[in-house]
């Protein structure tokens, strides 16, 4: 392989590998073409979404890839409805914090239609949606909201940690017949992978165990995943051993995994970018401590931002998002707890 | 210093980077041969044992165990017990320096390309410069990458291409009819279009029998046949483990069956089920698989037969088989004794060539050697 | 006689039409006035909101659809299901909370939906359809199939966001879409007078670029003319239209509700202006169908209907099993 692509690279080479493919996708949302097909007088591309992940798609698909108003409810609802009639509808919901204008159609729409409907619909819409803190863009384009849609239930949920898994997630949430939400880290757009040519598929609810280790277990979600990956490398300077699980799929979520790693470590830290109030970190924990109870050799230990919105300053934003020695410190409590 | 040998860490594989020396074989100041083990690797995607490069007496560990060592960077230093203590310990200095600066030159690699064969784009990885051309073809479901412990010692002498075959690694994915032809001139196509007017090829397994093929049909560009456990010599073969290896979706189907490639079933990591899965969720993957599972089976049988093929070449054939192999028993050796040097292998299973690398080495080089030098036109 | 004949077929309702809008008027009022007493009974669980008085809307509107439209409705949707051919027992298990209804008893009377039918589902929450029935405008636009898709929304939701925004965005993309507002006088029990600020909801169009028009929703052959003029524009490419249907909802604005906030217009509205009395006098004047053709649909509603209660009443319910099933398509 020893193909390098940035993050950004790969979701946009799903794209088109998948507008090639089926003729049924289509792509919507603000700016995503960005020019002359919402007639300024610019460059016809000019901007392919607000950090340009669908820079190119309209010059190759003029007919299938639409800006739109600013109208998140309307345009995120005509996914949803273009979804029940034949098309494959990917649809940009800016910043996720932008949810709080349009959920009614994703929460009470897209997830509810094939149970409400008696298994009848198929909604096979995706929204992506870029979350996280890092770019000092402070409370209202910042916040890790993925919880909020893995709770509702009829939704997928995906939080892809790196290029190869945005691709390979990206294309199956396309290819799936169910309402996905896609959700990308804004830092991690620049992110240099390792990823195929071709089009491949990332099944959802398979856990990635990233690293293996027989000390700890810590589950870590997006882009958490490499500040894991970071403290795992400084632990094992201490000689501690992690093990490392991005579980890929916040909902379905692959508890098997998560499982049988904590039965052989006896401890689990995990690690969520998000606020911990009905986090997917407690989630995981409330899971493990349920299933798993008898081979904790610790209390679970859970490493999130705190329950304050995200601020704009630098020192306050840094301090909230959690760092790989947060994660450091979680996995020494682990390990060094005693009876 | 011309007396002192640098073992330095072997790059297995397109995608290591580092290694970590996880035991030390030998002691300082014990005595090896070129090519006794001198101690287990780990990289991330397998463990395995270094040889030697050179006769002498080990006189420096210089890596630290489990300390990660980036490929080329010096693990030890081998030298004639005659080299005086100070000249070791200078180098040692110096390596050990190297290796704390982390200054350590990316070694050229492998040249990695791809040429187009009957419309299909074949990727291949290339090591060393000169020498009489050997091809490296892999398995079913495998790839180039596979020859990681290979292809590396080999390209010391001789030039050495890992391809992918058709529906596998980096190469299109359309396999055809799945036949053994399409396969074989997928080799065949190969060598012309790379210009190698003749080739050693390697086989394993189902690239065992792709070479018989090629040997058959080409006969001129041929050279010689070192064959790995080769399919479709006789008639065994471990239909459940080709099924559940075509059919398993996830790394928890698959992991099971991987187990019977290997004699050391801990070989069968988490990591080689993770990156099969890679390779088996490329579209057009699971098509191209199937396709050629029909090829490979007739009900629970071998569905191919290229004993008669191997007895219409001319070349030297040598071969290698694991005898703990389960996947295609060395039962299946049996009716080759007249046509080919059998090496049966202790200790490894289906994949002889990553369990016990040295045997297909020497296999191969073997079968080089006795290749009656070429006629000049 | 001939003169009146040739007036007709240029409103292109041949007598056979006119049966068939008839009937599903009658079906509709039939459906909804068997359901106001049944609910009365206790035996259906929820709440419903019945659309009696409503009819000449959904009939006038979809009596031009076929199977490449859509239409998105409302919690007041039984007409517009009825009207799109949702299968009328179906609907009756359903409400009764069946699992032979038309969603298995999953939906109830808020959420039928029926997609091959193109029916998009009645929707539990105000302004809900409207961005719906965008994408499926979009769809039919993309795959050129010349479909119209509808959005029925009530006064209430005119004054949503999804609403209005759906009206912009159907005008930017110009879709085939129609924005059918049912203004009924009443949100709940808040009058429309009051809660929309314009003086008619059709004046918004001109905001989103649209035509608007108003039409007498007591009048089957009002809605079906200024249906039919948007309807044929949209499949031509020329956008959507909004059309603003006047009339009174004969019941409450759900079952049990005593509508203390309105006096009593229902009754002058049931005498004076019900649309299949209006519908009965004029075709028959005309002599287009006969007091006896009428008659006779009349009773073969009844009959329907009677039928649809009693095997929804007989009817098994949902089992345990069915609690945990079509939440996805996999997982």
């Amino acid at each position: 392989m020893a193909r390098m692509i940035s993050y950004r690279e790969a979701i946009n080479e799903a794209l088109a590998l998948e507008m090639r493919r089926d003729p049924s996708v289509i792509v919507m949302g603000e700016d995503n073409a960005g020019g002359a097909s919402a007639g300024s007088p610019g460059e016809e591309d000019a901007w392919g979404g607000v950090l340009g992940v669908t820079k190119g798609l309209y010059g190759e698909f003029p007919d299938r890839v639409l800006d739109t108003p600013i109208s998140e409810s309307a345009f995120i609802g005509a996914a949803v409805g273009a979804a029940t009639a034949g098309l494959r509808p990917v649809a940009e919901l800016m910043f996720i914090d932008f949810m709080g204008v349009c959920f009614d159609q994703i929460f009470n729409q897209a997830a509810k239609f094939r149970y409400m409907f008696g298994g009848k619909a198929v909604t096979p819409v995706v929204i992506r949606t870029m979350y996280g803190a890092g770019l000092r863009a402070a409370a209202q384009h910042s916040q890790v909201l993925y919880p909020l849609f893995t709770h509702i239930p009829g939704l997928k949920v995906v939080v892809p940690s790196n290029p190869y898994e945005a691709k390979g997630l990206l294309i199956q949430a396309i290819r799936d017949d169910d309402p996905v939400i896609f959700c990308e880290h804004k830092a991690l757009y620049d992110m240099q992978g390792d990823v195929p040519e071709g089009a491949y598929v990332i099944p959802f609810g398979e856990a990635n165990v990233v690293r293996d280790g027989d000390d700890v277990t810590i589950v870590a979600l997006g882009r958490m995943v490499s500040y894991a990956s970071e403290a795992a490398e400084e632990l094992a300077g201490t000689g501690v051993d992690a093990e490392i699980i991005d579980p890929r799929t916040t909902s379905p979520l692959d508890t098997e995994t998560i499982i049988e790693s904590v039965e052989r470590t006896g401890r689990l830290v995990v690690v969520d970018e998000s606020n911990p109030r009905c986090s997917v970190a407690r989630d995981i924990s409330a899971i493990v401590a349920e299933e798993a109870f008898g081979a904790l050799k610790a209390p679970i230990q859970v490493v999130t931002a705190p329950h304050t919105p995200v601020p704009f300053s630098d020192v306050l934003e840094d301090l909230y998002i959690p760092s790989t020695q947060d994660i450091v410190n979680a996995v020494k409590t682990a390990t060094d707890w005693k009876r | 210093m011309s007396d002192i040998t640098n073992v330095v860490m072997p790059k297995w594989g397109l995608s290591m980077t580092t290694g970590r020396v996880t035991e030390w074989l030998v002691e300082e100041g014990e005595e090896v041969s070129a090519g006794d083990d001198l101690l287990e690797i780990d990289t991330d995607k397998i463990a395995g044992a270094l040889e030697s490069p050179a006769g002498g007496v080990l006189r420096r560990q210089i890596a630290e165990l489990d300390e990660p060592v980036p490929v080329g960077a010096t693990i030890a230093l081998l030298a004639p017990a005659e080299v005086p203590e100070e000249e070791i310990d200078q180098a040692a200095k110096a390596a050990r320096e190297q290796l704390e600066a982390g200054a350590v030159e990316e070694s050229a690699g492998p040249e990695i390309g791809k040429v187009t064969v009957d419309g299909r784009e074949i990727a291949y990885a290339r090591m060393g410069s000169e020498g009489e051309h050997i091809v490296l073809v892999h398995g079913y479901g495998g790839d180039k990458n596979s020859w990681l412990f290979v292809q590396e010692p080999l390209s010391s002498s001789y030039l050495v291409d890992a391809i992918d075959l058709p529906g596998h690694g980096e190469s299109t994915k359309d396999v055809g009819d799945g036949s053994l032809d399409v396969l074989a001139q997928a080799v065949t196509g190969y060598l012309a279009e790379r210009g190698i007017e003749r080739a050693h090829l390697v086989g394993h397994s189902l690239g065992g029998a792709v070479a018989i093929a090629a040997a058959a049909a080409a006969p001129a560009q041929v050279a010689s046949l070192t064959l790995i456990a080769p399919a479709g010599v006789g008639p065994d073969i471990n239909a459940d483990y080709l099924r559940g290896f075509a059919q398993a979706q996830s790394r928890r189907e698959l992991q099971p069956h991987l187990t019977a490639l290997f004699a050391d079933p801990s070989l069968a990591t988490r990591q080689l089920a993770d990156d099969l899965m890679k390779y088996k969720r490329l579209d057009g993957v699971d098509a191209s698989l199937n396709a050629l599972l029909a090829t490979l089976l007739d009900g629970d049988r071998a569905g191919i037969e290229v004993a008669p093929l191997l007895s219409s070449t001319r070349v030297p054939v040598r071969v290698v088989w694991g005898e703990a192999d389960a996947v295609v028993p060395i039962s299946n050796a049996e009716g080759l004794a007249d046509r080919a040097d059998v090496t049966r292998v202790p200790d490894a299973g289906h994949m002889a060539h990553m369990e016990q690398p040295s045997a297909v080495v020497r296999a191969v080089t073997s079968a080089v050697e006795a290749t009656p030098a070429q006629q000049p036109a | 006689m001939t003169a009146t004949a040739t007036v007709r077929t240029q409103e292109g309702l041949s007598a056979d039409k006119l049966r068939d809008a008839y009937r599903m008027m009658r079906t509709i009022r039939e459906f909804e006035e068997r359901l106001h007493t049944e609910f009365a009974t206790g035996e259906i669980p929820g709440f419903v909101h019945l659309y009696a008085g409503e009819e000449a809307s959904a009939t006038g509107v979809c009596t031009h659809l076929d199977e490449r439209d859509t239409i998105a409705s409302t919690h007041r949707g039984h007409g517009h299901c009825i009207a799109k051919g949702v299968d009328v027992k179906g609907m009756m298990a359903e409400i009764y909370g069946k699992a032979t209804g038309t969603c298995h008893g999953k939906g109830g009377s808020m959420h039928i939906a029926d997609l091959a039918k193109g029916m998009l589902g009645a929707n539990g929450i105000v302004g809900g359809g409207p961005p719906l029935i965008c994408g499926t405008a979009l769809a039919a636009k993309i795959q050129g199939t010349g479909g119209v898709s509808v959005a029925f929304f009530g006064d209430g939701a005119s004054n949503q966001g999804t609403t209005l925004e759906a009206m912009n965005l159907a005008s930017v993309w110009n879709l085939p879409a129609i924005f059918v507002a049912e203004n009924n006088g009443y949100a709940e029990s808040t009058a429309s007078t009051w809660s929309v600020a314009a003086d008619d909801i059709a004046d918004r169009a001109s905001g989103f670029g649209m035509p608007g028009v108003i039409v007498d929703g007591f009048d089957f052959f009002a809605v079906h003319e200024a249906a039919g003029e948007a309807i044929a524009r949209a499949r031509a490419g020329g956008g959507p239209t909004l059309i603003e249907v006047k009339f009174t909802r004969y019941f409450g604005h759900f079952e049990g509700d005593q509508q203390t906030y309105r006096a009593d217009e229902v009754a002058r509205a049931r005498e004076e202006l019900d649309c299949l009395k209006r519908f009965r006098a004029r075709v028959t004047e005309t002599g287009e169908l006969s007091a006896d053709d009428l008659d006779a649909i009349d009773a073969e509603i009844g009959q329907l209907v009677e039928e649809s209660v009693v095997e929804a009443k007989a009817a098994p319910l949902p089992t345990e099993a069915d609690l945990l099933t079509d939440v996805y398509i996999n997982y």
